[in-house]
């Protein structure tokens, strides 16, 4: 009997680019076997700006405002990473002052990162109340960086060499405040959450990474945090001074996507110990290390990385001698990290896509660039 | 972009010193040597034609067809297990045009190193997705960006340009401006992007 459509038990679905669970422009091609996953296809790029070539038309300063368009709910993290990079290739450090500055910023921003992570990741899986919970806590930081630099989401907030402004007046005891309040809202998410029978449904066993799976694919974060690797670059190679800093890496055991949400959570805790102890560290001094006026790296290369909040971002700088870049390249963690989303999804159910996902925290802006 | 272009094309200062003293045309990086380089070295004789150490960062110069089998022995037998990057750098004035480069990094040995091979122009390195799967996207990017096609590569294929754009855009005589015109009037259904 000749074989008909009707035959076949596969199905393909294509997912986005324009849907809310994707976080902004992803397409997913589904094949599908009812309602079991089969295998998957991403498709990215809807938001290819060529950040790396805009840097090689650009000066060396010129091009760090836009480094914070990538990854815009971490901008921070990606502006200290670039100023890293580039002041390791002119063989200068940013002054202690200004790099307890950089680390309180960082982490204040990864926090924030956590949080947007949280309420989205929470509002797909149908959990609509946290969203509005860390929104609050989050406009808190952002108004502390409003203050500090006049922008809330694409900062610019360091420079090559160190910082281009001192403390506002007050500084210390708002983002006290702040670490102060963070605890006990903490403590209101995981109420509403962690022991919650359908988030814990959701999200237990769904989207296994192991160890092993985690390095054939690069990934790094928290994904990797969750599958039980101790690994963070903050503390396997430190950078801006976290070497001072008593914190925990929090690591679970199963690598699935609740082991992510509680690794994150717990890393929240972790930032708010950090910028603790960073304001009590802060002293006065200079903030800029002598840093020509027009920035000519000698000629050489560099890979610079840092533990931003969804993995190891790097930057890979080549300078020919002159104002401009030669190359600048990113290597970006979303994008990495979105790579396993295959592994990660295979055998799964069509609705655990949406938790699989939004477990891996990626931004579109950063996976495209 | 132009004055990048002189700059590349200038030769070394050899015997007419400038009025300023000027940054050395070439990085000024020292040799590398160690337990590592001595393996390797024993493995690959002919193939590795530099180690060197810039800025504290090390990286090896290899043949353009070495440098899979060098990234496997690294995984295999010296616990360089993870993958971090693949890219490439255009210069487009040295008959071997792309500087590929393959950024690794140990857990164990918490040490991160640099695998760099220097290809001409059609020239087709052999895809790294068999030793790492991560390479699979991450070359993609580079033969979208750089028209580097990567031998037994199992889906390669533009990733961040649409599949059907012209030409590609990191590569140095790319302008900034420079858009594919067809692509752009006949998906778009505009004259100019600009």
């Amino acid at each position: 009997m000749a074989q008909t459509f009707l035959d076949s038990t596969e199905l393909v679905l294509n997912m986005g680019p324009q849907h809310p669970s994707t976080h902004g422009v992803l397409r997913v091609i589904l094949k599908l076997d009812g309602e079991k996953i089969l295998g998957t296809e991403c498709v990215v790029g809807y938001l290819h700006r060529g950040v790396e070539k805009i840097a090689e038309n650009r000066t060396w300063a010129q091009f760090a405002p836009y480094v914070d368009r990538m990854d815009y709910v971490a901008s921070v993290s990606n502006g200290l990473g670039y100023c890293l990079a580039v002041e390791k290739l002119l063989n200068v450090e940013a002054p202690p002052r200004a790099q307890v500055v950089r680390v309180i910023l960082t982490e204040l921003n990864r926090i924030a990162s956590h949080l947007i992570w949280l309420g989205t990741h929470a509002l797909d899986l149908g959990a609509i109340t946290p969203l509005f919970y860390v929104m609050r806590e989050r406009e808190d930081i952002l108004n502390i960086f409003e203050k500090y630099c006049g922008a809330r989401l694409t900062t610019h907030a360091f420079r090559i060499g160190g910082l281009q402004y001192e403390l506002y007046d007050g500084f210390e005891e708002e983002v006290k405040r702040f670490c102060d309040i963070l605890g006990p809202r903490v403590d209101e998410y995981e109420e509403l959450l962690t022991v919650n029978r359908m988030w814990v449904a959701r999200l237990t066993k769904v989207g296994i990474l192991n160890a092993a799976d985690c390095k054939a694919c690069g990934v790094t974060g928290p994904l990797l945090r969750a599958a039980g690797v101790k690994w963070d670059l903050r503390k396997a190679q430190p950078y801006s001074g976290y070497q001072h800093y008593d914190f925990e890496i929090p690591t679970r055991s199963n690598g699935d996507s609740y082991d992510r949400y509680v690794v994150r959570v717990q890393e929240m805790r972790q930032s708010a110990r950090i910028v603790r102890q960073a304001v009590d560290r802060l002293e006065p001094g200079p903030i800029m290390a002598k840093v020509p006026k027009v920035i000519k790296p000698p000629v050489g290369e560099a890979y610079v990385s840092i533990e931003a909040p969804k993995g190891e971002l790097g930057y890979f700088v080549v300078s020919d001698g002159s104002t401009q870049p030669y190359r600048v390249r990113v290597r970006p963690p979303s994008f990495i990290n979105l790579q396993a989303v295959d592994r990660m999804a295979r055998g799964a159910l069509i609705a655990d896509v949406c938790a699989i996902i939004g477990t891996i925290d990626i931004v579109l802006g950063e996976v495209d660039r | 972009m132009a004055d990048q272009q002189k700059a590349e094309a200038k030769p070394k200062p050899a015997a007419a010193p400038p009025a300023a003293p000027k940054a050395p045309a070439s990085m000024a990086a020292t040799p590398w040597e160690g337990e590592l380089t001595r393996r390797l070295a024993e493995q690959f004789p002919d193939d590795i034609t530099e180690f060197s150490t810039y800025l504290g960062q090390s990286f090896l110069i290899s043949r353009p067809g070495a440098a899979v089998p060098i990234i496997e022995f690294l995984k295999l037998e010296a616990d360089f297990d993870y993958l971090v990057d693949v890219t490439a750098v255009d210069y487009p004035n040295r008959p071997e045009r792309f500087d590929l480069v393959y950024i690794l990094y140990s857990f164990a040995r918490n040490e991160r190193i640099r695998i760099k091979t220097r290809i001409p122009e059609g020239f087709k390195p052999e895809s790294a997705v068999g030793v790492h799967p991560t390479a699979n996207w991450l070359e993609r990017e580079v033969y979208d960006m750089f028209g580097i096609e990567f031998a037994n590569h199992p889906d390669l294929k533009r990733i961040l340009m649409p599949d059907d754009w012209q030409g590609h855009p990191l590569r140095k005589d790319y302008g900034i401006l420079q858009m594919d015109n067809r692509w752009v009037k006949e998906n778009l259904g505009i004259e100019s992007g600009q």
